[in-house]
């Protein structure tokens, strides 16, 4: 472990820029902070934090002028490896017959900057989704692997937190190239930084660095074990998953649904959440089509439609199905647990619905 | 490929503002591509020349309003095979459906000097109350890429993808930040139906719903968050009172709200 001083970030985005790698980071946009493309640490949100509660998000300022000073924002860096909407092919008429031609447009390197733990462990369930088993996702699979991941470890929660709950953060365990540790106080600003990689080991050598004190790496552990006592939001996940398949009838699911917009929000803004609909377009002609995907969600009516009709046609049975897959199908079908605890269903659901909220209510009110 | 006939298109207009229409001729680039692909036969904002029915496809803008109209839209139907509607009007009564909240007769002696000539409905109602559509698209105005997507996918006999999910699925695909959570500011997006690809919240406003309620909406739930933004009752009488006023959905969150205001 190192120390780099602050103005070492300029020699990592630079020694990344050099290797080819386009720098996505923390940037304010329109009152929030968001993940887009950055050129240099000026860009990333100095001195600037979120408030964050069911609904609410604001910005502000900070009395401090802290790097990363601020949690997880509307958007996660699914956007930049399972497209919002993606071409998948294009086919031409040629006669009785058609050629198809492949989307094989260029993926660029990306360098994450200020990926959280809760995040890296969303990016390792898609990881499951795309590219284990027998089908594997091309496109994921272009993107991903080009990925450097700067780590950033949270030594202040928000509002809607609750990675302590998931064991899922706040520090990072695992999947990154570089993890960085923002100490901050009266004498110093400094950053405490490891590598979990060969490729973040050779970077870490080229920047200006000293070796990291015991005293350095205790004043981390402090912070990031204060951290986790300080979760906005909690989950009890002992038994959660028997208890909601116990419960699928539960009176509670409906008082949700009257609350709930089927929006879709929560499911977009979800860095787990991989579902997707497919549609094909013609020109006027007929003589090309295309297929394009995009972000779909299990709260639209067309989501579970088959021939006849939609199979969860209720807010009820939307919400139900969100739910019970995110914290206990997720289990049975891949191992974990859908959830990593990042609060984002409950600062951007538009009303408000906190899940930690809902399965509380559940457990405290079981039917029986 | 066999030569198909060229199948004839025909524009209609009723009680309307002629914006979806202008949608139509907005397609520049693509009219020509249209125009290759189908007989124009009946489209007077574009044209006198007419081509005499019957029509494989009709666009229908604009709402009922007057006895005249309530008859002419039967003809209209019986000389069309595929009878699409566009825009607020022709889906949903449009902003002349607020009315149908009010005495028309009230309204024609203060706003004509010689109001016994006007022979006017009590209400504005969409042509589905008349006759039998085979597809909405909505909007006021229609997008005319959704209106392209609309007319290619009954050339090519697929299904338009035209969905009916909220304004937020398409916001969250662009990106945005949401003006509601992040801003304050009170938006529709959340029961209205997608197909402006979020343009208001793309500029920081809030949708105004003018592609009407989405499939399965709850107007009450979000009212009850506006509520608790600071708004008002007359407020909330307003944002869903306007394009598409008398869309179920809609029409009722208004006089639940005009009832408590
Ligand atoms: S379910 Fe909610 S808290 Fe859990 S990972 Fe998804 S957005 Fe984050
Ligand atoms: S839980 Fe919230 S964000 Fe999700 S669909 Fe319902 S209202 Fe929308
Ligand atoms: S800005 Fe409006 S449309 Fe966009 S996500 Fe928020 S509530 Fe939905």
């Amino acid at each position: 472990m190192v120390i780099i001083e602050p103005q070492g970030l300029s020699a990592l985005f630079d020694a990344l820029k050099q290797k080819g790698y386009q720098l996505i980071g923390p940037r304010v946009v329109d009152q929030a902070i968001i993940y887009d493309e950055i050129g240099s640490p000026e860009d990333l949100p100095v001195g600037w934090t979120d408030e964050q509660d069911a609904g609410v998000y604001r910005l502000r300022k900070r009395e401090d002028a802290r790097y990363f000073g601020y949690v997880v924002g509307p958007q996660s860096w699914k956007k930049f490896l399972h497209l919002p909407i993606l071409k998948l092919w294009e086919a031409q008429r040629d006669g009785p017959s058609f050629e198809i031609i492949p989307n094989d447009e260029p993926v660029p390197k990306m360098a994450f900057i200020g990926v959280r733990s809760c995040e890296l462990q969303a990016i390792a369930i898609q990881d499951r989704i795309f590219l284990q088993g027998d089908f594997v996702d091309p496109h994921y699979r272009s993107r991903r692997e080009n990925i450097f991941i700067v780590a950033v470890n949270c030594t202040e929660p928000g509002g809607t937190c609750f990675c302590a709950s998931m064991d899922t953060g706040p520090r990072a365990q695992s999947g990154y190239d570089l993890a960085i540790t923002e100490l901050y106080d009266a004498e110093r600003h400094v950053f405490l930084v490891e590598a979990g990689s060969p490729a973040g080991e050779t970077l870490l050598e080229q920047l200006p660095h000293r070796p990291a004190t015991e005293a350095d790496i205790q004043q981390a552990h402090q912070l990031l074990e204060q951290a986790g006592k300080k979760m906005g939001r909690q989950l009890e996940t002992e038994g959660l998953k028997d208890l909601l398949y116990d419960n699928l009838e539960h009176p509670h699911w409906q008082k949700i649904a009257e609350r709930c917009l089927s929006c879709a929000n929560c499911t977009m803004v979800c860095p787990t959440c991989f579902c997707t609909t497919v549609e094909d377009v013609t020109d006027l002609t007929g003589e090309t089509a295309m297929r394009i995907r995009k972000w779909d969600s299990c709260f639209t009516s067309d989501f579970s439609y088959i021939h006849g009709g939609s199979i969860r046609a209720s807010t009820y049975s939307r919400y139900r199905q969100w739910m019970t897959h995110k914290l206990a199908s997720w289990h049975d079908q891949f191992g974990t647990s859908g959830c990593v605890g990042c609060g984002r269903c409950i600062t951007w659901c538009p009303v408000g619905i906190d899940i930690t909220e809902e399965a509380r209510f559940i457990r405290e009110n079981p039917v029986t | 490929m066999a030569e198909r006939k060229k199948p004839k298109l025909a524009v209609w207009k009723f009680a309307s503002c002629d914006g979806c229409q202008l949608s139509l001729l907005d397609c520049e680039d693509e009219l020509l591509a249209i125009s290759e692909q189908v007989e124009i036969a009946y489209f007077l904002e574009a044209s006198r020349a007419t081509v005499k029915g019957p029509y494989d496809i009709s666009l229908v803008e604009g709402s009922i309003t007057t006895p005249h109209d309530a008859e002419r839209i039967h003809q209209v139907r019986r000389a069309s095979r595929v009878l699409i509607t566009i825009g607020a009007c022709a889906t949903a009564g449009g902003i002349q459906a607020l009315r149908n909240f009010q005495d028309v007769r009230e309204f024609t002696s203060l706003v004509y000097a010689s109001p016994q000539y006007i022979e006017t409905l009590k209400k504005s109602t969409p042509i589905d109350e008349h006759v039998y559509v085979d597809f909405e698209l909505r909007g006021c105005p229609i997008n005319k890429y959704q209106l392209l997507e609309v007319l290619n996918a009954f050339l090519n006999g697929r299904k338009p993808n035209i969905p009916n999910y909220s304004v937020c699925v398409e916001c969250k695909r662009r990106g945005n930040v949401c003006v509601m959570v992040a801003h304050g500011t009170p938006c529709l997006g959340p029961v209205t139906q997608a197909g402006c690809d979020a343009l208001c919240p793309s500029y920081h406003r809030g949708c105004f719903g003018c592609y009407g309620p989405k499939e399965n909406p709850n107007p009450p739930a979000l009212s009850e968050r506006f509520t608790a933004m600071g708004w008002s009752d007359q407020e909330i009488v307003r944002a869903f009172r306007n394009f598409n006023a008398y869309a179920e959905p809609f029409r009722k969150e208004s006089e639940a709200h005009e009832a408590k205001s």
